[in-house]
């Protein structure tokens, strides 16, 4: 592990800007003024050959491509309404995130690979951006990723986009809630070559902590992610699963999960059991991770709809932070 | 605390049991008092797409149990956090499970093996009583 003395705060700042579409991310760096800055922009651009840049992203969740209610009867519309919201957008993601049940789980193989096939297709019509997959345990757990290799590519592994560290962790295709010690090794030996300040952003399908072990909300050696992760300063986790948003902290270490795009779970904090929310054909989308976002054509403030603003009211901008309330800079055509 | 850890707990409380009769005279333990003990109850536990047989078992505080874990089909988890409890059970194979519960209250066990499209739903209650 590289060391270096510079203030974390001095080398990113990622700050959500609005939450139309799962969740849109903006990315940017305020760094490269200054001494440390400066440092730090070169360090990063000698590491993986990029200086920290602005860029947006999206992420989504939890697809369920082949389910068809209930509780959701409508298929893949809230996938297809997501995507043509991304393609409206005036500020374009420049990477689409999926954190994993990409697919239903299906009975047949044949059956599993419409799925996989018709994910790609609806996929594929976002323009201009990269598409990026974890495994969910319904795309890879009963054949140990085998199909979600064939289709998709590894079910971990990592890159880096205008500075910033992307891993992708594989916490399903064991079959158990778990990461493993190859991965885990194979993560630590990836992070090595960074100081503790560079900005990584880690994405998995499970939650990495004790979220609701009961519901299988867990990575049964998430402890051991989060400890090898703790060191590096500025670190966002975002993972699906849950079928909701919700937001956790270890240390500096941030974990945000995205609303599906199929059905909702109930808040654990409150619910008996795990039942999905109920289908309201008047609110089709209502709880998924589809917004309707309106006004700010000219750059102002957006107007979002239907947002849970009850769940997440974060402040400060040091690390990922989304915004739910009011965001700025991006907009949908409509 | 997993199931190995459990297991170990009991080797060592039955190695000191074991000096206990060895040095035990004088003591208050003696060799006959010991051999009394009852063995642990051992419960057998079904696993299947997508269900535990029995659902529901009740077991007291204090009381050593084996849980004798089988599946009838593919391989299942028997997961319960609160316990230490993470076993996996494999087809054609028994797995026991000791567990001695040291605190009443009703348990969730869900299988933690992704076994199929009614995964979500396998899950059986464990109940300790006083």
């Amino acid at each position: 592990m590289v060391r270096n003395p510079l203030d974390r705060r001095s080398f990113l700042r990622i700050a959500g800007s609005s939450l139309s579409i799962g969740a849109l991310y903006s990315a940017f760096a305020p760094l490269a003024h200054g001494a440390s800055g400066a440092i730090l922009t070169r360090t990063l651009a000698e590491l993986n050959g990029e200086a920290p840049g602005a860029f947006s992203f999206i992420q989504l969740s939890d697809t369920h491509v082949g389910f068809n209610g209930p509780p959701d009867p409508l298929g893949t519309s809230a996938f297809e309404n997501a995507v043509a919201t991304i393609n409206r957008l005036k500020r374009r993601p420049e990477l689409v995130i999926v954190t994993g049940d990409l697919t239903h789980d299906a009975d047949s193989p044949d059956e599993h690979a419409k799925r996989y096939r018709l994910f790609k297709e609806i996929a594929a019509r976002i323009g201009g951006a990269q598409v990026k997959v974890v495994p969910g345990e319904n795309d890879a757990a009963l054949d140990g990723g085998v199909m979600f290799r064939e289709f998709m590519g590894p079910t971990y592994y990592s890159f880096d986009h205008r500075g910033v560290h992307f891993v992708a962790l594989d916490n399903v295709s064991s079959g158990k809630p778990a990461v493993g010690a190859a991965q885990l090794a194979w993560m630590k030996a990836d992070l090595a070559r960074f100081p503790t300040s560079a900005p990584i952003i880690v994405y998995t399908h499970r939650p990495l902590f004790d979220l609701k072990p009961e519901w299988e909300w867990f990575t049964s050696d998430g402890d051991q992610v989060l400890t090898a992760l703790a060191p590096y300063e500025n670190v966002t986790i975002l993972y699906g699963h849950i079928h909701r948003q919700n937001f956790h902290q270890r240390g500096t270490t941030k974990m945000y999960a995205a609303r599906s795009l199929i059905f909702a779970f109930p808040d654990p904090e409150t619910a008996s059991a795990k039942r999905p929310a109920q289908f309201d054909k008047d609110h089709p989308f209502q709880n998924l991770g589809l917004r309707r976002v309106t006004g700010g054509a000219g750059g102002g403030e957006l107007r979002i709809e239907d947002v849970e603003l009850s769940m997440n009211q974060y402040s400060g901008t040091v690390g990922m932070d989304q915004i739910l309330k009011h965001g700025k800079g991006d907009s949908v055509d409509e | 605390m997993n199931s190995e850890h459990k297991c170990t707990r009991i080797a060592l409380a039955l190695a000191l049991v074991g000096a206990a009769m060895t040095t035990g005279s004088g003591s208050g333990w003696s060799p006959r008092r010991v051999a009394a003990a009852e063995p642990p109850q051992v419960i057998e536990i079904k696993a299947k797409k997508y269900e535990f047989s029995p659902s529901q078992i009740t077991l007291k505080k204090g009381a050593p149990v084996v849980l004798r874990l089988s599946s009838e089909d593919r391989s299942h988890g028997f997961f319960v956090k609160p316990l230490g409890v993470d076993a996996d059970i494999k087809p054609g194979q028994v797995t026991d499970v000791p567990i001695t519960p040291d605190a009443t209250g009703e348990y969730v066990v869900i299988c933690d093996h992704y076994c199929g499209l009614g995964h979500g739903n396998m899950k059986m209650t464990l109940t300790v009583v006083q």
